[in-house]
């Protein structure tokens, strides 16, 4: 289980995270909506220690985040960036065999390769990707090979960084299927940051909205409809007129 | 204008820069402790020796034979003034040693390599590549930034060796070619006039010069801001930083070396 409580993090003078708090209880789907800069990106990256908050704590499976060995912590993660982040001087087959190829899980790199070539099939990429680089690939299969990237070593908490943005709807649909398919078949607990409403319904077991900094509503996504907020009404419908100012 | 405000700005301006010279020291200390603590990673080792040091070649074979060719024609012009046309292969031979083979080859250094170092990790930085390599258990710092600064700390000394021969040989074609001296001799007085603590000078601040240029590309490419601008400024401002840094260690290095 993932539990932020009362997380703060300003940028100089400007506050992003003002008392985040969220719990996500382990082998399930949260996904945080909000507007864009809004802070939800921050907040996984909160989560990873890849930025430090200014107060608050992070528990994941009631231990704080912060303490403790950082490679086994981040060894139980995968995580998809938003832009697929591929190493550019790294052949797909490295890029998705990354973890497998160095430090503590180092395998040979024959069988890393196997491992890697499983694991583009299971997100619908022939074995023929494999020694391409990441720059001859389209946008919707460079996220494809991040997700294999962040799966490949099995992690027990997945991160999906706006798992859509920039793809078509059909991509989108194949993408959210995947990681809805990949998700409850490895069990693992995930948390996603997105505003693109078909991938809530597609991917979220619990949604939480994320606006001015704290959590305004959080809930099962078949209450999300009818959650009563005026914030995620807004969302929802993607009217200019409401709690959440159109110009920020 | 207040004369306040002048001296504020000029304070703030001070304490920025000292504050980025603290900053510089303690990655470069923290790049220096990676190299020789595990893990390791010898691929990416190879890789920048092979793009520091091998594809560093030809720009620094054509810089060093043109400046020993024209270090040639200077010498014998201005020592035809008072009767001295016979020093060129002397002077050749310690000018490109002690000082301008060491130099250009860093400054040409700093322009090809470090320019790439921070052009890449900043497009890495900007890209996310850098918080991927974070969540997949890599230290940045010893995947990207120990492989180069060893690699350039190995190789930049070499090419500053093969720089200076390359240098006298330009200068010894040019004299044998052009001005009329003889081969046989011009190489005799090369060699005899040489001394061991000039070559060794010369390969310690091909170090130096290496070392700095690995380390702010590294640096700039590291703290690099958001976008293409952001990059940009990186790449710039590592160049800048690296070429005055490199002439300022070869004054330092120069006076501990000759003037002692």
């Amino acid at each position: 289980m993932i539990r932020m409580e009362n997380v703060h993090k300003a940028f100089g003078d400007n506050p992003v995270l003002q008392g985040m708090s969220l719990e996500i209880p382990k082998g399930t789907s949260m996904v945080i909506i909000g507007g864009s800069g809004t802070g939800k990106s921050v907040a996984l990256k909160c989560v990873l220690g890849l930025i430090k908050p200014d107060s608050g704590m992070i528990y994941v499976d009631g231990k704080d985040a912060k303490k403790g060995d950082r490679d086994a912590f981040l060894a139980r993660f995968g995580m998809l960036f938003q832009g697929a982040a591929l190493f550019d001087s790294l052949p797909v087959w490295q890029n998705v065999a990354f973890r497998l190829l160095r430090g503590p899980l180092k395998r040979p790199p024959e069988y890393a390769r196997e491992i890697a070539i499983e694991k583009l099939r299971r997100v619908g990429l022939k074995s023929d990707v494999a020694d391409r680089f990441p720059s001859e690939l389209s946008g919707g299969m460079q996220k494809r090979v991040g997700l294999a990237r962040a799966i490949a070593a099995e992690p027990e908490i997945i991160f999906f960084d706006e798992p859509t943005t920039g793809l078509d709807p059909i991509m989108s649909g194949v993408i959210n299927d995947l990681i809805r398919e990949i998700v409850t078949e490895m069990g693992a607990t995930a948390m996603t940051i997105t505003h693109d409403m078909s991938s809530v319904r597609a991917i979220a077991d619990n949604v939480a909205m994320l606006h001015g900094g704290v959590i305004q509503w959080t809930g099962p996504v078949g209450q999300m409809d009818a959650s009563g907020d005026p914030y995620v009404e807004q969302f929802i419908s993607g009217s200019a007129e409401g709690p959440i100012e159109a110009v920020r | 204008m207040n004369p306040f405000d002048l001296l504020g700005g000029l304070g703030r301006a001070v304490l920025a820069m000292l504050a980025t010279f603290g900053q510089v020291a303690l990655f470069a200390f923290n790049a220096i402790s990676h190299i020789f603590r595990p893990p390791f990673y010898p691929r990416e080792f190879i890789v920048a020796l092979m793009n520091i040091g091998w594809l560093s070649l030809p720009v620094v074979g054509l810089t060093a034979i043109f400046t020993g060719g024209a270090l040639a024609l200077q010498i014998y012009a201005g020592g035809a003034r008072f009767n001295a046309e016979a020093v060129v292969p002397q002077i050749v031979a310690i000018g490109m040693v002690r000082e301008l083979g060491p130099v250009l080859v860093g400054l040409m250094i700093a322009a090809r390599v470090t320019s790439s170092i921070a052009a890449e990790i900043a497009t890495m930085k900007v890209t996310e590549q850098i918080d991927a390599l974070v969540t997949l258990s890599t230290h940045p710092m010893k995947y990207l930034t120990a492989p180069r600064v060893l690699a350039a700390l190995i190789t930049v000394p070499v090419l500053v060796g093969i720089g200076d021969i390359i240098g006298i040989a330009g200068g010894y074609v040019v004299a044998t070619q052009n001005l009329g001296f003889n081969a046989a001799a011009y190489l005799q007085n090369t060699v005899n006039f040489l001394e061991p603590h000039d070559v060794f000078s010369s390969l310690v601040k091909g170090a130096a010069f290496g070392l700095i240029a690995a380390i702010m590309g590294c640096y700039y490419g590291m703290n690099s801001g958001r976008g293409a601008q952001g990059v940009g400024r990186a790449t710039k401002s590592s160049v800048e930083s690296a070429a005055i840094m490199i002439l300022a260690a070869n004054f330092v290095l120069t006076g501990v070396f000759f003037s002692l």
